[in-house]
């Protein structure tokens, strides 16, 4: 159980980061952390203590795998993150050629 | 036949590229044949559904393993939503686009972004359906910054950030749900949940509350809000069109209700929320929408405040509220979607879009100018058109629902709304001609063409309301109200 709460603390700490911090590279960075929680939280699900690869063989009876599925949908899920931040990383790049900062409190012509 | 509405803008998207290194041209006929072709398919498919619920198996296996695709009610109405609006939008593109550099990119991500909804909406898996949003989410994060001006790029940051939270919050619904029933199956997860014991329970809860967190930010319902007025007015017309018409619709009111509906359950505390997220949706959209003079900001918070009736309708949950709630989202998709045209064209020929430098369009843009009066009089619910049908049935469900408060409230919004569209019509068409405004030409043929059939559409929905509800409206809200049933519908047995 514990194990969970470390991983709700990861998540935390991500979303404090996105949330309080101003500079646009430090929110990228709290969103992965963020990300990463879910991610790990995911791997966790299919966890077994001293568990086995989950490879299907002739002479291996199956005792104690660790769940196959969780990991398949982790890989897109990190494939989907990833598209996601070099999507972020290209926007703030324009971003900082178009302000010269990347404080979000000086970014900020749009209101209303 | 079901994978081909993923497979067209899919290829779509990965031919165009490839296409138009050899000829610069063939970007816009390739995305304008996927959309005629997706659209065809999707007028058909209301004709697949008469012989009953379609499935398709992917790679051949059965549901509980392998990734299934469904077809039913609900699945068909937003099938024609998407590809209507998205054939038009290609259609508009036509000639809108040639103001900026790259049109083949435009239309790749156009093409990426109908693959993601109509695999959103054909999915019965709830992983896949979690992978295709997210095609959906980045395809309109790019779109959205695509003319890489200041005011766009910050409006596609804010997007960005608040829209990955939103995935970050479904994809730990997912995982929670499959942590209990362990699998994905939209159908057998539903049957699980109701087999399983008593702490079932909490995990619904949790579910719940994290699903209408995620699916709310993607929806723009009012406290999740902040973001749609930067996003919507930033992009590109066409893919405002797009945004406000499907987008928030498909991957947010569609998704939710899906899962609410037909995995979770629907129950009185969910629909007591719905019914407020509803109420609070439609009075700060409407009252903060008087005060914009830029008439893409003024359109985008109307978006929030017509999202509110659909929830509302929706949160009722008695047949005919679900029925209003499901008709105002199709007739919004048709006049909001008109009306940002409307403004993409406006822009296109003075090059401004606040209200006070506008005036007197009416004699030299006839045509705009008759289309987007017959949407503003749509939206705001004046008898023979289509948007007063939809409210009618709202307020009406809302009176036999008991919720007195919640009618009065519907009958006060259209009231607030009509006053700004009538500021629109008169500071945009009808006011006195100015100097700067004496040499603006009407938009060209294609927008012309696609604003006026989104036109006819707005009459043709308002004057065939009953026959209209039956074929398509009907099936979509019976397909809402088989609740979890759907499990058996879709597993068979």
């Amino acid at each position: 159980m514990s194990i969970y709460i470390l991983c709700l603390i990861l998540f935390a700490v991500g979303l404090y980061c996105l949330l309080v911090k101003r500079n646009l590279i430090k929110k990228i960075v709290g969103l992965g952390i963020m990300e990463y929680a879910v991610n790990l939280f995911f791997i966790l699900l299919g966890y077994r203590h001293n568990g086995q690869a989950p490879i299907l063989d002739k002479e291996q009876a199956i005792v104690n795998m660790v769940d196959p599925l969780p990991q398949a949908l982790i890989l897109t899920s990190i494939v989907i993150g990833l598209g996601v931040m070099a999507l972020m990383v290209a926007i703030t790049v324009r971003l900082y050629e178009k302000y010269r900062t990347f404080d979000i409190g000086e970014i900020r012509r749009l209101k209303g | 036949m079901l994978p081909i509405f993923v497979i067209i803008p899919l290829g779509c998207a990965f031919l165009i590229p490839i296409a138009s290194k050899w000829r610069k041209g063939s970007a816009q006929i390739l995305a304008n044949l996927a959309g005629g072709l997706l659209l065809l398919f999707s007028i058909k498919s209301i004709f697949w559904l008469k012989t009953g619920i379609k499935l398709y198996y992917l790679g051949g296996w059965k549901p509980p393993f392998g990734i299934a695709m469904a077809l039913d009610g609900m699945t068909v109405l937003m099938l024609i939503v998407v590809n209507l609006i998205g054939c038009l939008a290609l259609v508009y593109s036509i000639d809108y686009i040639k103001r900026y550099t790259s049109p083949a990119l435009y239309y790749t991500l156009f093409s990426l972004l109908l693959a993601g909804l109509n695999g959103v909406v054909v999915s019965a898996d709830l992983f896949n359906l979690f992978v295709f949003l997210e095609i959906t989410s980045i395809a309109s994060y790019a779109l959205v910054a695509f003319g890489t001006e200041a005011e766009e790029l910050e409006a596609s940051f804010k997007y960005l950030v608040l829209g990955s939270v939103a995935s970050i919050l479904i994809l730990l619904a997912i995982g929670m749900l499959l942590g209990s029933v362990s699998t994905l199956n939209m159908a057998d997860i539903s049957r699980s949940l109701a087999a399983s014991s008593s702490s079932s329970k909490d995990i619904i809860l949790y579910c719940t509350a994290l699903f209408i967190m995620g699916f709310g930010l993607k929806t723009a319902l009012v406290p999740f809000h902040a973001w749609l007025p930067d996003a919507h007015p930033a992009a590109p017309a066409p893919m405002s069109a797009m945004l406000s018409g499907v987008v928030i619709k498909t991957i947010g009111v569609y998704a939710l209700c899906r899962v609410v509906f037909n995995i979770l359950g629907f129950t009185q505390m969910i629909s007591s929320i719905f019914i407020w997220l509803g109420i609070i949706s439609m009075l700060v959209g409407v009252l903060l929408a008087i005060g914009q003079w830029d008439f893409k900001r003024l359109l985008a918070y109307h978006s929030i405040s017509q999202i509110g009736y659909v929830i509302f309708g929706i949160g009722l949950g008695t047949p005919l509220g679900i029925m209003g709630g499901l008709f105002h989202l199709f007739n919004h998709s048709l006049f909001k979607s008109l009306l940002f045209l409307n403004a993409g064209s406006v822009e296109y020929s003075t090059g401004t879009r606040q209200l006070e430098k506008l005036g007197g369009l009416s004699k030299q843009m006839p045509v705009t100018s008759a289309t987007s009066l017959i949407a503003s009089l749509s939206i705001a619910g004046i008898p023979p058109f289509c948007g007063f049908w939809s409210k009618l049935v709202i307020i009406i469900a809302a009176f036999q629902a008991n919720n007195i408060a919640g009618g009065v409230v519907c009958v006060l919004v259209g009231i607030i709304t009509l006053a700004s569209f009538l500021k629109i019509q008169k500071y945009v068409f009808i006011r006195k001609v100015e100097e700067a405004m004496a040499g603006v030409k009407e938009a060209p043929l294609y927008m012309l063409f696609s604003m006026a059939v989104l036109a006819v559409l707005c009459v043709a929905a308002g004057l065939l309301f009953l026959p209209f509800m039956d074929t398509i409206i009907k099936p979509a809200s019976d397909a809402l109200l088989e609740g979890l049933n759907y499990a058996g519908l879709i597993l068979g047995t």
